[in-house]
């Protein structure tokens, strides 16, 4: 039987890492190979980066990144952010990533979805999702709205419509994150989360708002999430990999346990 | 040196990284010349059956695997390469594969149900465990409990259950690693799988080609 991942995020810009509150007020934390080989060590099962450098002429600082990540870590690790078209796909997952993840972009060319899976594989093209809660409307019937720039511009596309719709195109797997409840601490977004992964047949990763360990319990319980994402609530230190892995254990949640 | 076989598909670049980090010197390369120089090979990759054989056909490599792996020298199957050396693939319709070891390929099917009661997703991707079920150089010393990573929609089925060096549950029990005299196979991802992972690669890398 699968085990359920955890996943550390690395926000990344212009090679260093960060983390945003609210995408507000990054602050640096560390160089980004030297926190990916720690969480290896530690037990991650996968690690996300996401590129948030403004400019794209210091695009290359990033794959300069991924290389280094791959000579380090042997487990897979995806790259978002910044990623528009099949040529950024290929520049990354040559560099050593195992999969892309596709937001705003999608949005605006959800063709980028069809031509990465064929191109690479279902399985190397994750669709990030930014969603904000809303007053369910007739065009936004699930109460959860598409959005884009860091949750500033609506894109007046329902959020379960768009899950399943990037299934269809081919998306192999959904990175869900809830604009309202990233960098909160207050846990994941869950009603969000077992909606999206009720609807669709590949695995959904749940993402932002883990505060404690018990915030993942909910996700890959009652969120019914394959996966869970974690940042600030190890980034500091206030918990580590292996002590959430034994706390979910505890709580009859199949983790991997040895490595 | 070490071949890695290219056959113009899938990133091979991770696994000449974790040889290289375990100090191994490989070479990517779809050369026959230069693979018959090799002392051992490497067969990864991921793609489905049909393309991946047509792209063998195309450059004799499928002849060539059958050579080396006749005359004794290690060969290691990943993923795809695990699978396309049996006889034949459900996958695209029907392919015809290698044959090296007898026994068939199978879809999962999407009405299964995984040990907790849910239905599986296909592919079956991330975690999971294997059951190591014979004495083998490669396959020695793995930690209890050890997990591997696994990304794959089809699942070898061997005629013969001798091969069979681990299982894996996901919906079925189904063969995750197999030793057929001097070949090993990995339906998992070695160079993906963390510690666990790297240690068999790196046995692989000093193994004989006998299996005692």
């Amino acid at each position: 039987m699968l085990s359920k991942r955890i996943i550390p995020c690395l926000d990344v810009r212009e090679g260093k890492t960060t983390k945003g509150v609210k995408f507000q007020g990054n602050i640096d934390i560390g160089d980004p190979v030297d926190m990916a080989r720690f969480y290896y060590e530690q037990g991650a099962d996968e690690i996300v980066f996401y590129d948030i450098t403004a400019s794209s002429d210091k695009r290359n600082i990033m794959i300069d990144v991924v290389n280094r990540v791959a000579e380090n870590i042997f487990i897979p690790f995806s790259v978002g952010g910044g990623i528009r078209t099949v040529s950024d796909m290929r520049d990354v997952l040559l560099a050593g990533a195992e999969k892309i993840s596709v937001n705003s972009a999608a949005v605006k060319s959800p063709e980028i979805i069809t031509q990465g899976a064929k191109a690479f594989g279902s399985q190397c093209i994750v669709l990030g999702m930014d969603v904000k809660k809303v007053a369910p409307t007739k065009t936004i019937p699930s109460g959860y709205e598409i959005v884009i720039n860091g949750g500033r511009t609506y894109m007046g596309i329902d959020a379960l419509w768009w899950a399943r719709e990037g299934e269809n195109l081919g998306a192999g797997e959904i990175c869900l994150n809830s604009i309202d409840a990233d960098g909160t601490k207050d846990g994941y977004e869950i009603k969000l989360t077992a909606m999206i992964s009720e609807a669709v047949n590949i695995p959904v990763i749940a993402s932002g708002g883990a505060g404690k360990p018990e915030h993942l319990v909910e996700a890959l319980k009652k969120g019914k999430a394959d996966a869970a994402l974690i940042a600030s609530m190890i980034h500091y230190g206030t918990y580590t990999i292996p002590g959430i892995k034994r706390e979910l254990a505890t709580q009859d949640i199949k983790v991997r346990e040895t490595w | 040196m070490i071949g890695i076989l290219d056959y113009g598909a899938g990133n091979l670049t991770s696994v000449m990284r974790a040889l290289k980090y375990l100090g191994y010197k490989s070479i990517i390369t779809g050369d026959t010349e230069v693979l018959k120089g090799c002392e051992r090979i490497i067969f990864p990759g991921v793609g489905a059956a049909g393309q991946v054989m047509e792209a063998l056909e195309q450059n004799s490599l499928n002849v060539l695997i059958k050579e080396i792996f006749e005359e004794g020298k290690p060969v290691l199957g990943i993923c795809i390469g695990a699978q396309v050396i049996f006889e034949h693939s459900d996958e695209d319709n029907g392919t015809a594969c290698l044959g090296l070891v007898t026994g068939d390929v199978k879809p999962f099917k999407s009405d299964l149900r995984d040990e907790d009661g849910s239905r599986i997703k296909i592919p079956h991707m991330g975690w999971n465990s294997v059951d190591f079920k014979i004495e083998h150089p490669v396959f020695s010393d793995i930690p209890k409990g050890a997990e591997f990573y696994f990304v794959h929609s089809y699942y070898v089925n061997p005629a013969n259950d001798s091969v069979i060096a681990g299982t894996t549950s996901y919906g079925v029990l189904f063969a995750s690693a197999i030793a057929y005299k001097n070949l090993v196979a990995c339906q998992f991802h070695l160079e993906k799988s963390g510690a666990p992972g790297l240690a068999i690669l790196e046995k692989f890398c000093t193994w004989s080609g006998r299996d005692a």
